[in-house]
């Protein structure tokens, strides 16, 4: 593919102002000025709009569209390095209580601090996401079991310990509960499956009387999601060579008789 | 959820612990009830007896298999009253139509169905004074994995497992193929589809349980997980019929085309299984 020849490009001719007065809004620093050179602005104007498509506004945190694509990712490494990892989904307790009560710009601000809090305790290389509402996700690559419990257990208790200021004369305390699934290794799962499964451990959670964690562990008896579709999907690849293939002449002359 | 079997909730107890085999055992199993078992180890039997070997099939379900009600057969005397002290264990093994030995559990053995190690013990003993005496020991074990069926497939050499082409029966044949594999450390089981519609559906079916196996149960380095498929049954009017007059498919109608599978299957575990027994 050939670019055109950047001197080509009339920035005149483009409207940007739209995009600029976006990100503007937003915040965003490091765009540069129109005089830097028309490519230098054009990139620094597509990567603040892209960052802008990724990002919650509320929190900051990866807006759901970023959760995908990591999710999508994620199950790209697993099913080819081995090494599982964990989603944890999260949900506020009684938060519409809180909407209710206080209003939603308190709400925003439990928002807010809930997702500082929960970024504080995990790892750089986790993507903490909004997923909706007052629903969080965290992906951690590369995730053992013990560790996965214990950052889990970690937000639980960190954020039950949290206390918010919402305005000079009241506090709020919270609560989540959370649900965990580790990506099943060695396998392309989908990350419908996926959030499926640690949504069923939310619904477990709260079930269980809320402000818990509830894991869902690859056990060796029990038979994943992803396993299932794939005993009745198709499989690509070839018969293994060993598969015993002796003749059955005398199944095959009585199916014959049969079909 | 995605539990197919419910595991225990406690940590296995110790009957799953794999045991030192008996040679000459088989153990006919599956994950889901009502996929023919008990159909095939009676059949199965009836076509090795044909063939000239001495076959012994034990309810191994503990009474709960319905060795007696495929057979039509109501013994006087059954493994409760040995277990019991009541007779001897000579006693207890009859005659079947097929020419093979049975040796039935008997409704009381249901109280057995908590296998205590005093249980164990006892069919561990029974099943030693029993194996030198045929040349092949068939064990028709209950479905799924509770303890009962663990134990009774941890005495068998080998494991025939039967399936049909439903996917609920292959879910759970996958299933339990994952906790043999897991828990008595099985490299290798043998797999025969039933009442199959077309030819080459239990290769195909083997196959994919095979694949999904290889994705999620990595056997040790060296000691890859292995089914063999030993055969399929077609689906036959004539294997419901026999069943409704409690009949055996090998002596009713032995040319029906499962009741030729039936055949088949014998000679491939003379071939290759029986060999491998002694």
């Amino acid at each position: 593919m050939t670019l055109p020849d950047p001197a080509l490009i009339d920035l005149h001719a483009l409207r940007l102002d739209d995009a600029r007065a976006l990100i503007g809004h937003a915040g965003a620093a490091n765009l540069p000025e129109p005089d830097a050179g028309p490519a230098v602005y054009l990139q620094g104007v597509i990567d603040s709009l892209c960052e802008l498509s990724l990002k919650d506004p509320l929190t900051g945190l990866a807006n759901r569209r970023h959760f995908r694509a990591v999710l999508a990712r994620e199950l790209d490494i697993v099913a080819r390095s081995g090494n599982s990892a964990l989603l944890l989904m999260l949900d506020i307790d009684h938060f519409k209580k809180i909407n209710d009560s206080h209003g939603h710009l308190t709400g925003d601000r439990v928002l807010q601090a809930v997702a500082r809090c929960v970024a504080s305790c995990v790892r750089p290389q986790d993507t903490v996401a909004r997923y909706g509402g007052e629903e969080f996700a965290v992906v951690l690559p590369d995730c053992q079991v013990s560790y996965g419990e214990t950052v889990a257990e970690r937000i639980r208790q960190s954020l039950s310990a949290l206390s918010i200021t919402v305005s000079p004369v009241l506090n709020l305390q919270i609560s989540m509960s959370i649900g965990g699934a580790f990506a099943p290794v060695w396998v392309r799962s989908t990350a419908d499956l996926w959030t499926e499964r640690a949504d069923t451990q939310l619904y477990r959670a709260k079930a269980g009387g809320r402000n818990r964690v509830c894991m869902d562990h690859q056990q060796v008896i029990s038979v994943s999601a992803e396993e299932k579709s794939l005993l009745f999907g198709p499989l690509t690849m070839g018969e293994p060579a060993w598969i015993e293939n002796v003749p059955n002449e005398a199944t095959d002359s009585a199916m014959q008789r049969l079909n | 959820m995605s539990d197919v079997l419910t595991p225990p909730q406690n940590p296995p107890p110790a009957p799953s612990m794999p045991l030192k085999p008996l040679g000459k055992v088989l153990a006919i199993t599956s994950g889901k009830g009502g996929v023919g078992k008990t159909f095939v180890s009676a059949n199965l039997a009836a076509a090795l007896a044909k063939r000239g070997h001495r076959v012994l099939v034990l309810d191994a379900d503990l009474g709960l298999a319905n060795l007696d009600v495929v057979l039509n057969l109501y013994p006087k005397t059954t493994l409760h009253d040995v277990f019991t002290g009541k007779a001897k264990l000579e006693d207890a093994i009859i005659k079947a139509p097929g020419g093979f030995s049975v040796l039935l559990a008997g409704s009381g053995m249901v109280e057995y169905s908590r296998l205590t190690p005093e249980v164990r013990d006892d069919f561990i003993r029974i099943m030693e004074s029993l194996v030198p005496r045929y040349d092949v020991v068939l064990l028709d074990t209950g479905a799924g994995i509770s303890d009962v069926v663990l134990f009774a497939v941890s005495l068998a050499s080998e494991v025939l497992l039967v399936a049909t082409p439903e996917p609920t029966s292959l879910t759970d044949a996958y299933a339990t193929i994952k906790v043999l594999i897991g828990q008595q450390k099985r490299q290798s089981i043998r797999m025969i589809i039933n009442q199959t519609a077309r030819l080459g559906d239990g290769r195909a079916i083997t196959v994919q349980l095979q694949q999904v196996l290889d994705r999620f149960v990595p056997g040790e380095p060296g000691r890859p997980i292995r089914l063999v498929h030993m055969g399929d049954i077609p689906a036959d009017p004539a294997v419901r019929q026999a069943i409704m007059r409690r009949q055996l498919l090998m002596q009713n109608t032995p040319s029906c085309p499962a009741g030729l599978a039936m055949a088949q299957l014998a000679v491939k575990l003379e071939e290759t299984v029986m060999p491998k027994l002694a």
